[in-house]
């Protein structure tokens, strides 16, 4: 035990080789572009929506395919169901998730700069639970819209939750939902702290 | 929605069995003649969910309407009002398109003309003519809609000779066929027809930017009764040419009175000198419009001979070549443009009538082309080739266009290549393009007047038939039959690319100053005994859906359909009231009733549009007035 937490502490002061302080540039780069890009996409398709309905989120907006049109299409057929209206107000996330995103990119150029391996474990470890809370978050988003269904609607459905990943059928649509480009970055952020990581795992105090 | 397609996904269910055992279509699929690969079945075949490669534009003759079908599938897609109501588009019924159609609630839809830049159809619209009440009417190809009717346009009567687009869509041309005392208006008895009666060739001027029309100028002529015409092009840009059937100015018994001249005279109008005269101020206003006229002015118009009582006139895709069908001498006769521009410059005119030269008749014919008996109209493949309609053959006669050899000028028999029947009595015939530089030259259509029971019997009144030919090859070969509603006379065909449509009017291009698009914009409003509702339609409501109003108001009812989606049409039908108004999506009309009659009137969506479109209802409820109430 006692080994195990010298050697750490051996790990959280190594310095930071100029490869791992390039990866760490890159992954502030990435982040400050998942800023900007499409985080994950829904997409509804159905015999008479043959081309699809689309809903892109962003960090900072809700922006339905079609310029904007397909959001107030997805509106109309889910007040059938009694679903609440899709509105990018109602997403509070929507107005400090670029700024926690913007955070996590100054964090990383930190680590850049100050170039100690205990930086980059605090960022890895916020970011992981940034993650997972938007992830859950999103989840969460996901179920109460499917199940806060109103009971007055014109027709009554099983509750339900939008899937986050993947496909499914709800009525006579198959929903589609998938990471995008903004989405795949936030993965890229982790991989290359990781390797930032990897890079410097043995250089010497 | 979701509901509607579990229950039309069940139906077809249910609906299998009965469709395995016998497929629709086996009788003709067994013959491998008419079905095999390259057979015209194969080539006329547009598979479900495929799309046509042309529209075709129907003139829809005394129904008043355009019909838009498409090519090769012959099938029809949609029906275009234009000068009658038609309420499965509510047209006619909201305040914009009564307007519209003013006091007049049919038209006689003849020649349609799309328009064009540098020669080229450029796919913005299509203009079209009513002969009966001297209209002319501009539909958008943008959102296929009618947008504007001019007219009834001043001293022009029996707008017959039109639409006839020049190059550059400066103007529609029209001529009119009905010579009556100008101007309209004025008393003159029949007997003194040539003294007191007047033709007169229009130039509408149109818009470049809007497509707006207005009446340009007019150029009086003796009352010739003018019949088809077309625009020159390349050499002959900024000329247009029109035949008469009556240049023995009769006024009775047309059929054998007309019909004694061994000739009659065409128009041959130099539009752009008339342009310049008008410019010039060598005019005089009649009925507020400016009327050249032409003894008064040379160089704007000069009559040309042809035999006999001619129907067509048609300029070749060079310019050069003007076809003229005989109509009662089995020839076309070939005029070349060129000869007639030298015979101006040479005066080599043969006489003057009402002061306007007569040119020499064999001084610019090229050839009388023996086609047939009846021939009408003549349409251009662009490869060098002539298609000439013959009424009374039922046929369409293939010609070679000069230049000729010798040896064809000496027999121009020779230049004769082929004759394919059709069925029967055909008038206009249509190759798409013919009236411009590059025509597509692979399709032909044949307008029948007579279908004479080629299709299932309907009774007396009998349909139209249309046979769509393929010119593409040596001969010509018959593709397919199609029945349209009386009547189409002319039509025009365009490529489907070259069409530009928008599917739903976008939201913010709505600049109706009564739209709403929230619910908590709609509202009922007084101001007297006038009451204004503006009113939204969403799937699957109208909002408000109540309207309480009293005996004697006056109703208006401006509505928005919001949605944004394609196909997601409501309609607002009143019952009792006469009143059915189809809102496309993101369109606003008004509508105005004046409430004569009391109870409780239901209103509800007529265009199907949701799962719950049998719910989407609502109650106008008409109080008796207060004076009423008391008694």
């Amino acid at each position: 035990m006692h080994d195990f937490l010298r050697r750490e502490i051996l790990f959280l002061r190594r310095p930071l080789n100029l490869t791992s302080r390039v990866l760490l540039l890159l992954a502030a780069g990435a982040l400050a572009a998942a800023i900007f890009l499409p985080l994950w996409k829904i997409h509804l398709v159905a015999p008479q929506y043959r081309e699809g309905l689309a809903l892109h989120i962003f960090s900072h907006k809700l922006v339905g395919g079609n310029g904007g049109q397909d959001l107030h299409e997805i509106n109309t057929l889910n007040h059938y169901i009694g679903m609440r209206t899709l509105s990018q107000a109602d997403f509070a996330e929507m107005t400090w998730m670029p700024f926690a995103l913007g955070g996590f990119c100054l964090l990383a150029l930190r680590a850049a700069v100050i170039g100690r391996m205990a930086t980059i474990l605090d960022l890895g470890v916020l970011f992981l639970y940034f993650t997972a809370f938007s992830l859950g978050n999103f989840y969460y988003r996901l179920y109460t819209y499917g199940h806060s269904l109103d009971p007055r609607a014109p027709m009554t459905i099983e509750p339900f939750t939008p899937v986050m990943l993947g496909s499914q059928k709800i009525a006579n649509f198959v929903q589609t939902s998938l990471p995008q480009s903004g989405g795949y970055m936030l993965g890229v952020f982790i991989a290359l702290v990781v390797a930032a990581m990897w890079c410097s795992r043995k250089e010497l105090p | 929605m979701k509901k509607s397609l579990l229950i039309t996904a069940s139906l077809a269910t249910a609906l299998l069995p009965f469709s395995g055992c016998n497929p629709p279509g086996q009788k003709s699929a067994g013959n491998t003649q008419a079905a095999g690969a390259g057979s015209p079945a194969a080539r006329t075949y547009v598979a479900p969910g495929d799309k046509d490669e042309y529209y075709l534009f129907y003139s829809g003759g005394h129904s008043g309407q355009v019909y838009v079908a498409g090519i090769p599938s012959m099938r029809h897609i949609s029906t275009i009002p234009v000068f009658a109501p038609y309420p499965a588009t509510g047209y006619g019924f909201d305040e914009e398109t009564k307007k519209m159609l003013g006091d007049y609630s049919w038209g006689d839809v003849h020649h349609p003309g799309l328009s064009k830049k540098d020669g080229l159809y450029d796919g913005r619209f299509l203009f079209v003519n009513d002969n009966a009440n001297n209209r002319l009417a501009r539909i958008s190809l943008t959102d296929f809609k009618t947008h504007q009717i001019l007219g009834p346009i001043p001293n022009s009567s029996g707008n017959h000779g039109s639409s006839f687009v020049t190059e550059n869509t400066e103007y529609v041309l029209v001529a009119s066929r009905f010579s009556v005392p100008l101007p309209k208006g004025r008393y003159a008895d029949p007997k003194d027809y040539e003294k007191e009666f007047n033709g007169m060739v229009s130039g509408i001027k149109v818009d470049p930017q809007s497509g707006e029309m207005s009446v340009g100028w007019q150029i009086l002529t003796p009352p010739f009764d003018w019949d088809l015409g077309s625009t020159g092009k390349g050499p002959s840009d900024g000329w247009a040419f029109w035949t008469s059937y009556n240049t023995e100015m009769a006024h009775e018994t047309l059929e054998a009175t007309s019909t004694q001249g061994e000739r009659d005279y065409a128009a041959v109008v130099n539009w752009r000198a008339a342009e310049v005269a008008v410019k010039e101020g060598k005019i005089t206003l009649l009925d507020g419009v400016p009327v050249i006229d032409p003894a008064k002015v040379p160089g704007v118009l000069y009559f040309l001979p042809i035999p006999k009582s001619p129907h067509g006139i048609d300029t070749d895709p060079s310019g050069r070549w003007i076809a003229a069908g005989g109509k009662l001498q089995p020839v076309a006769s070939v005029f070349d443009f060129n000869k007639i521009l030298a015979a101006i410059e040479k005066k080599d005119f043969e006489s003057e009538f009402r002061g306007v030269p007569v040119i020499r008749y064999e001084s610019v014919l090229e050839g009388s082309v023996p086609v047939g008996l009846g021939p009408l109209h003549t349409q251009f493949d662009g490869r060098g080739n002539a298609y000439t309609s013959l009424y009374i053959e039922s046929v369409v006669t293939k010609w070679k266009l000069p230049p000729w050899t010798a040896e064809e000028k000496a027999d121009l028999n020779k230049v004769v290549l082929d004759k394919i029947d059709v069925h029967y009595n055909i008038g206009h015939l249509v190759v798409g393009g013919s009236d411009t530089k590059k025509p597509y030259g692979d399709y032909l259509v044949a307008m029948n007047k007579l279908s004479k029971g080629r299709h299932l019997s309907v009774g007396p009144s009998q349909p139209e038939s249309s046979q769509l030919i393929d010119v593409t090859g040596e001969k010509m070969s018959m593709l397919y039959e199609a029945f349209t509603e009386p009547e189409p006379h002319f039509a025009q065909i365009i490529k489907a690319e070259t069409v530009n449509a928008i599917e739903v009017y976008p939201r913010i291009d709505n600049k109706h100053p009564h739209a709403v698009w929230e619910a908590k914009d709609t509202g009922v409003v007084r101001d007297g005994n006038k009451v204004e509702v503006k009113m939204m339609a969403i799937r699957s409501r109208f909002i408000p859906d109540r309207i309480d109003v009293q005996e004697g108001d006056e109703l208006t009812i401006h509505i928005t359909n919001v949605e944004q989606t394609t196909d997601m049409i409501h309609g607002i039908g009143i019952v009792e009231q006469n009143m059915n108004v189809v809102i496309d999506p993101g369109e606003t009309k008004t509508l105005k009733i004046k409430m004569t009659k009391t109870g409780v009137f239901p209103f509800y969506c007529t265009n199907f549009c949701s799962a719950l479109h049998q719910e989407m209802q609502g109650y106008l409820t008409v109080k008796p007035a207060p004076q009423t109430a008391s008694k």
